[in-house]
C-alpha cells in the first residue's frame, strides 16, 4: 500500500533535477551519472521506485531499462521502501572473529526482523555489509553515514536509542 | 611495542602525519614542502623523464597485483590513438581485512592529489576520476574539501599555476559491489553500467574509459609518486630491505594486542610486524594461521611467520602479498567456519557474469555450511577440491573466483582434519564414494 502511494506520487523536484543535471557535466556521457542520479533521488526519498526510474531515465536521456539494470545491481540502491535508519553490520572476516554473528542475532532479536527487513514502525532496516575498512577497530557497524567502532551489545542498544 | 620515528628520508608516505594524526590540509602540507614535487615536474621535467624515473624506481602497483607502475604508464603514454586520455584512481577499497587506502585518503589527501597531478602531467591527461567506495563517507567529505583547496591554490583547473595546462579531478563515489575494484569492472561502473569485468585485450591502456587510453592506479601507488619525484628513484629503491622497492603500508588485524597499520620497508618479516608493532597475539591465544594481504590471499601457517614481506617471498611460500595488510587467526577459531564466512562474502559479491563463479561459489558455501554443522557428505572435501580446480586461474572471466578459492584451497591443505571432522558419521558409513562432482545443494 505504502509502496504504491509513494510510487504514483513521484515527481522529480527542481532541486533534484538541477543536482542531476550538474552531475551530468562531470562526465563525457550522461549514462555515467546514473549512479549519482539514483543516489541524489534516494538521499531525499529513501528508495528508488519504478516511477522514479522512468523520471530519472528521462532526464538523463537514457532508456529506463538501462537505468533499471544499474539500480538492481548495486547494493546501496534500494528498490523498496526502507526504514528511516539503515543499520549495516560488517560481517567480513575480521569482524567475524570479533563475533559479528552475535551482533547480527542480537539486532535481529532486538528489532524483531531478519536481515534485509524493515521494522514495522519504519525506524530501522537491517543489512549486512562487507569490510568497512575498520578492521583494526572491529567489530564495526554503520548506521546511516556513520561508522561505529569496537561496538558491544550494550553500546549498540545506546546507539539504537539515539536513532529515532 | 616499537614507536616509529617518521622522517621524510625514511617514510615517504606517512612522514607528513602530525602528532595527533589529524587530516593534513593544504596549508600544513605546503608548509612542509607539499606540491614542490609537482611544481618541479611542471617546470623542469618532461613526461618521458617522469615516466622513466617511476620505471627506474621499481614502484609496483599497491592494489594487490603488483604490476610495474612505470611500465603501465609507458603503455598509456605510447598509445597515441587519442589525444583524450584518462587517469583513474582506484579508491574502491573493499577487500575484507584491508584499510590502507582509507587511511591515506583521510589523513594525507593532498599527497594523493599531488600524485595524481604528477601522473596526469606525465601521461598528458586532462581529466581524472577518483573512484571512491560509496560507503567511505568520511573519505568523501575529506577528499571533496581537499580537491576544493587544491582548486583554490591553483593546482587544479583550466590554467594550473598559470602554465596554460588544465587538470581536473572528479570524485565519483560508487554504490556498493566489491567487483568495482577490478580495473575493467571499475571502468564499466564509472561509465554507468553494471560492474562486469571486460575482456582483455584490449587493456585499458589501449581502450579504457569511453574507449580512450586509460591509466588506473591504486591510492597507495599514486601517493608514492611525489616523494619519488622529489628524491629520485635510487633513494626510493634503497628504502627497501628486499628486491621490491620502497616502503609499503603493512599491518595486522585479528586478535592481536595492537591492531593497526604502519609504513614499513619491504622485506621486513611478518614476525617483526606482528610482534614489534602489533604487540603479538592477545593473551592466551596462539597463532594458528594468517593471511598476508586480504581475504583473497592463501592462508599461511606459523612456520611462515619469519618470511620477509615482499611479493616474491610470499609468493614462493604459496600465497600472495596482496594488500600486505595481514590478519591473524588464533587457535580457538574453526577454519571451516572462518572459510565459510570468507566464501559467503565472495559468493555474495560475485557479479554473476560467468557461470563457474556465479554457481560455484554458492555451492562451496552450501558444502561448507553442512561441514560446519557436522552434516557433511562423504565426498564433500573432494567436491570442494574439484570446485577449487574449476574456479581456479584461467577458468573464469576475471580474478574474483581464483581469489575466492585461494583461502579455501590453502585451508584444506593446511587444516584438512578440520574439514574431515565436519563429515557426518552416518554419511561416512552409509554413502558410497561417488566419482566426479555431484550437487549436494538443498
Amino acid at each position: 500500500m505504502l509502496k504504491e502511494t509513494l510510487d504514483n506520487d513521484f515527481i522529480l523536484s527542481n532541486e533534484e533535477k538541477t543536482e542531476i543535471l550538474n552531475k551530468k557535466n562531470d562526465y563525457e556521457d550522461a549514462r555515467a551519472s546514473s549512479i549519482e542520479a539514483l543516489k541524489i533521488v534516494q538521499k531525499k526519498r529513501g528508495w528508488i521506485s519504478k516511477k522514479a526510474i522512468y523520471e530519472i531515465a528521462k532526464i538523463l536521456d537514457i532508456s529506463a531499462s538501462d537505468l533499471e539494470e544499474i539500480a538492481t545491481f548495486y547494493s546501496q540502491i534500494f528498490r523498496r521502501p526502507v526504514g528511516r535508519n539503515i543499520i549495516r553490520y560488517c560481517d567480513s572476516v575480521v569482524c567475524y572473529m570479533y563475533d559479528c554473528e552475535k551482533i547480527r542475532h542480537f539486532l535481529e532479536n532486538h528489532l524483531n526482523i531478519i536481515i534485509g527487513e524493515t521494522t514495522k514502525d519504519l525506524r530501522f532496516t537491517l543489512l549486512p555489509i562487507c569490510c568497512l575498512g575498520n578492521c583494526d577497530k572491529a567489530p564495526t557497524i554503520m548506521i546511516n553515514d556513520t561508522i561505529f567502532s569496537r561496538v558491544t551489545l550494550k553500546s549498540i542498544v545506546k546507539l539504537l536509542e539515539l536513532h529515532k | 611495542m616499537k614507536k616509529i620515528l617518521r622522517t621524510s628520508e625514511t617514510h615517504p608516505l606517512t612522514w607528513w602525519l602530525n602528532e595527533n594524526e589529524d587530516v593534513v590540509w593544504i596549508q600544513e602540507y605546503k608548509k612542509n614542502g607539499g606540491y614542490c614535487a609537482f611544481e618541479k615536474a611542471i617546470k623542469t621535467i618532461k613526461s618521458e623523464e617522469i615516466i622513466n624515473t617511476i620505471k627506474n624506481s621499481g614502484l609496483k602497483g599497491r592494489g594487490g597485483a603488483g604490476f610495474s607502475t612505470g611500465i603501465k604508464w609507458s603503455l598509456v603514454f605510447k598509445n597515441s590513438s587519442s589525444s583524450v586520455r584518462y587517469l583513474l584512481c582506484n579508491a574502491d577499497e573493499m577487500e575484507p581485512g584491508t584499510y590502507k587506502d582509507k587511511f591515506l585518503i583521510e589523513k594525507i589527501p593532498h599527497q594523493l592529489i599531488e600524485g595524481m597531478l604528477i601522473s596526469a602531467l606525465a601521461l598528458k591527461v586532462r581529466r581524472s576520476y577518483i573512484f571512491l567506495r560509496g560507503e567511505y563517507i568520511e573519505s568523501e567529505n575529506i577528499l571533496k574539501k581537499a580537491i576544493f583547496e587544491a582548486n583554490e591554490y591553483g593546482y587544479l583547473g583550466s590554467n594550473v599555476l598559470k602554465s596554460g595546462l588544465s587538470f581536473e579531478i572528479f570524485l565519483h563515489s560508487g554504490a556498493g559491489r566489491y567487483i568495482c575494484g577490478e580495473e575493467t569492472a571499475l571502468i564499466n561502473s564509472l561509465e554507468g553500467k553494471r560492474a562486469n569485468p571486460r575482456f582483455k585485450p584490449p587493456f585499458p591502456a589501449m581502450a579504457g574509459l569511453w574507449g580512450k587510453p586509460t591509466c588506473i592506479n591504486n591510492v597507495e601507488t599514486l601517493s608514492n609518486i611525489p616523494s619519488i619525484i622529489s628524491n629520485g628513484s635510487e633513494w626510493y629503491k634503497n628504502l627497501s630491505k628486499s628486491t621490491d622497492s620502497g616502503t609499503k603500508m603493512m599491518g595486522f588485524s585479528g586478535k592481536v594486542k595492537n591492531p593497526g597499520l604502519w609504513e614499513l620497508p619491504f622485506g621486513i618479516t611478518a614476525r617483526e610486524i606482528l610482534e614489534d608493532y602489533a604487540g603479538g597475539m592477545k593473551n592466551g591465544l596462539k597463532l594458528k594461521a594468517w593471511q598476508p594481504g586480504g581475504a583473497s590471499t592463501d592462508f599461511l601457517t606459523p612456520e611462515h611467520i619469519d618470511l620477509p614481506m615482499s611479493f616474491s617471498s610470499i609468493s614462493n611460500a604459496g600465497s600472495r602479498l596482496g594488500t600486505a595488510i595481514a590478519m591473524v587467526v588464533d587457535h580457538t577459531v574453526n577454519m571451516v567456519s572462518l572459510v565459510r564466512n570468507i566464501e559467503e562474502f565472495f559468493s555474495r559479491e560475485s557479479c554473476g557474469w560467468c557461470t563457474p563463479c556465479r554457481d560455484g561459489l554458492p555451492w562451496i558455501v552450501s558444502i561448507l555450511r553442512s561441514l560446519e554443522k557436522h552434516q557433511g557428505q562423504n565426498n564433500d572435501i573432494k567436491i570442494l577440491e574439484q570446485l577449487c580446480h574449476h574456479l581456479g586461474p584461467g577458468k573464469t572471466f576475471c580474478a574474483h573466483a581464483p581469489g575466492a578459492i585461494s583461502p579455501l584451497k590453502s585451508a584444506i591443505k593446511h587444516f584438512r582434519s578440520e574439514f574431515e571432522s565436519g563429515l557426518s558419521r552416518s554419511s561416512i558409513i552409509s554413502v558410497k564414494s561417488i566419482e566426479g562432482i555431484q550437487s549436494n545443494m538443498e
